[in-house]
């Protein structure tokens, strides 16, 4: 690992102030926020990420960036709370269940008490060429370089929302389910405090996989708005190689609203296998407001991946993907709400 | 108490001789005025820090990089916790931070000042072993031993977390806990075991 600073931040304005240096993009600026560290420190030791100064967060902001608490614009979550504490909230696991399964199905009993919300939904991709630095072929970590991952081991990449440059799977869970609950990011920059729609926080790939986020470098995530809720018909359907403690290949994020068996409202957003959290507003279109049955979920899953495109190792993701939007679907309504 | 950070235990004079010297070398080629721009010149950045481990205040200077498991293994002489794949995903190296179980091999060294860790060497108490290490120990709850300071810990802080009701959320609870020997039979059975112990207590 590469020599770095090391400061402790209390006030978040100062932080983000000691942050602020120029750079082409949030997740390869010098200045690194150091929350948790699970997937800082592992890629500085790769020798993927390379900050020279790391400026410590988990204390920064007081209550307020550690708390969950209704307010009357919905449900409030600060940036510092850690997977652990949300997956096991009470009122989380009672009004939006799909919150909690994202976290609890996520890395490992260790890992969600360290790791915090702000940090969770910026992890990076486990690409192995991206994260292994001997391979000279990643458009995310040296521009222009190419992708090996194209016509090399790609089983883990994404069939919905690649590009030429790039095909990594967004590696999160718990964004799919804020992409799904229609929330908000808040934000504190160098200008101020911004907030945006989490559906807008993460890019495709494009013409430009090393530019992951939309936030400016030195930009801190302060905290979650989750409108709208409760959610207690919701939850997420997580397929893996291993039943614990592995990533998805393929996840579902849903929540519903019925009355009688008209899925009023339908949230769908799909994971493992897409290179940012993916609503599958395709899908959605053709199930609001109608009877749901299994016919129109296939038919409807059929639509959402139209476009989809599978490589040597991964078209196994297509129909497992279609299969986990069903199974998902067809699981919450199984559900009280 | 104050650790010498150039203290050299029996066991590193035999191994780590030429590490230690060359650590020396380190810190006297860095005084503390010239760290403000050492990361630019790629020179290393050390940092007094204080952190109470089993109980005991240490007092030492430590490079930024330096991760918690590390600062315990060579600086310590705190062997119990094992650093298996030195990235966050076997387990081999939790350890309880203010009492609750994180990865030590994660976790800057600097990040812990003023935080109380528990290891392994501090789990056993006056009147004996802790019920987790009885446990294992009556279950055969291992086979070569390396995961197993790394299970006992996680283990103890997922009973009191309370993820240690059945037999299937002690195994997903349990799962950034990896054994090569694939004791884990024995595991769960192990932690049932200590959790009425524990509960009883």
């Amino acid at each position: 690992m590469r020599p770095y600073d090391y400061t402790r931040a209390t006030d978040p304005r100062a932080a983000v102030q000691a942050a602020r240096v120029p750079a082409s993009a949030h997740v390869t600026a010098p200045v690194q926020y150091l929350g948790g560290g699970t997937n800082l420190i592992d890629l500085m030791k790769l020798d993927v990420m390379r900050p020279t100064a790391v400026v410590d967060i988990k204390g920064v902001g007081g209550e307020a960036y550690r708390q969950v608490r209704q307010t009357p614009d919905g449900l409030r979550i600060g940036a510092m709370v850690t997977m652990a504490e949300l997956a096991d909230h009470p009122l989380i696991r009672r009004d939006y269940p799909v919150l909690s399964d994202g976290l609890w199905m996520a890395a490992s009993g260790q890992l969600r008490n360290m790791a915090r919300l702000g940090g969770n939904v910026l992890q990076r991709t486990r690409c192995p060429y991206f994260r292994d630095v001997t391979y000279a072929q990643c458009n995310k970590r040296e521009p222009g370089s190419g992708c090996a991952a194209q016509d090399g081991h790609n089983r883990i990449h994404a069939v919905l929302g690649g590009s030429k440059q790039c095909i990594a799977t967004y590696a999160g869970d718990w964004g799919h389910t804020l992409v799904a609950l229609d929330a908000t990011v808040e934000v504190l920059g160098s200008s101020g405090p911004r907030s945006l729609r989490f559906a807008d926080l993460h890019r495709l790939p494009g013409d430009t996989p090393h530019i992951e986020t939309t936030l400016a470098p030195g930009e801190l995530i302060t905290g979650f708005l989750v409108p709208g809720g409760p959610w207690p018909r919701s939850r997420y359907v997580k397929v893996r190689d291993r039943e614990s403690y592995a990533f998805a290949n393929a996840s579902a994020a849903v929540a519903i609203r019925m009355r009688g068996d008209v899925a009023e409202d339908i949230r769908i957003a799909l994971g493992g296998m897409t290179t940012k959290p993916w609503r599958a507003t395709r899908a959605e279109a053709l199930l609001r407001g109608r009877p749901i049955t299994e016919a129109a979920l296939r038919a409807a899953a059929d639509t959402e991946f139209a476009d989809a495109r599978s490589y040597e190792y991964n078209a196994f993701k297509v129909p497992l993907g279609k299969a986990t939007l069903v199974r998902g679907v067809l699981e919450t309504m199984a559900m009280k709400g | 108490m104050t650790d010498d950070p150039l203290e050299v235990t029996r066991r590193g004079l035999l191994s780590g001789g030429a590490v230690a010297a060359s650590a020396a070398t380190m810190m006297q080629a860095v005084p503390a005025e010239a760290q403000a721009d050492a990361a630019a010149q790629d020179r290393p950045q050390l940092q007094d820090i204080t952190l109470e481990v089993n109980g005991e205040q240490r007092r030492l200077a430590v490079d930024t990089r330096t991760s918690l498991a590390d600062l315990l293994r060579d600086r310590l002489g705190m062997r119990g916790t094992k650093v298996g794949c030195d990235m966050g995903q076997c387990g081999a190296c939790t350890v309880h931070v203010d009492g609750t179980r994180k990865l030590s091999c994660l976790l800057p060294a600097v990040s812990v000042a003023g935080h109380r860790v528990t290891t392994i060497e501090g789990l056993a108490g006056a009147d004996g072993l802790h019920p987790m290490q009885q446990a294992f120990i009556d279950n055969d709850a291992f086979q070569c031993g390396y995961c197993t300071p790394g299970q006992i810990m996680s283990a103890v802080a997922c009973v009191a977390e309370g993820h240690a009701r059945d037999d299937g959320e002690i195994r997903e609870y349990m799962s950034g806990n990896l054994c090569r020997c694939a004791a884990y039979p024995n595991i769960v059975a192990a932690i049932n075991q200590a959790r009425r112990r524990m509960e009883k207590a």
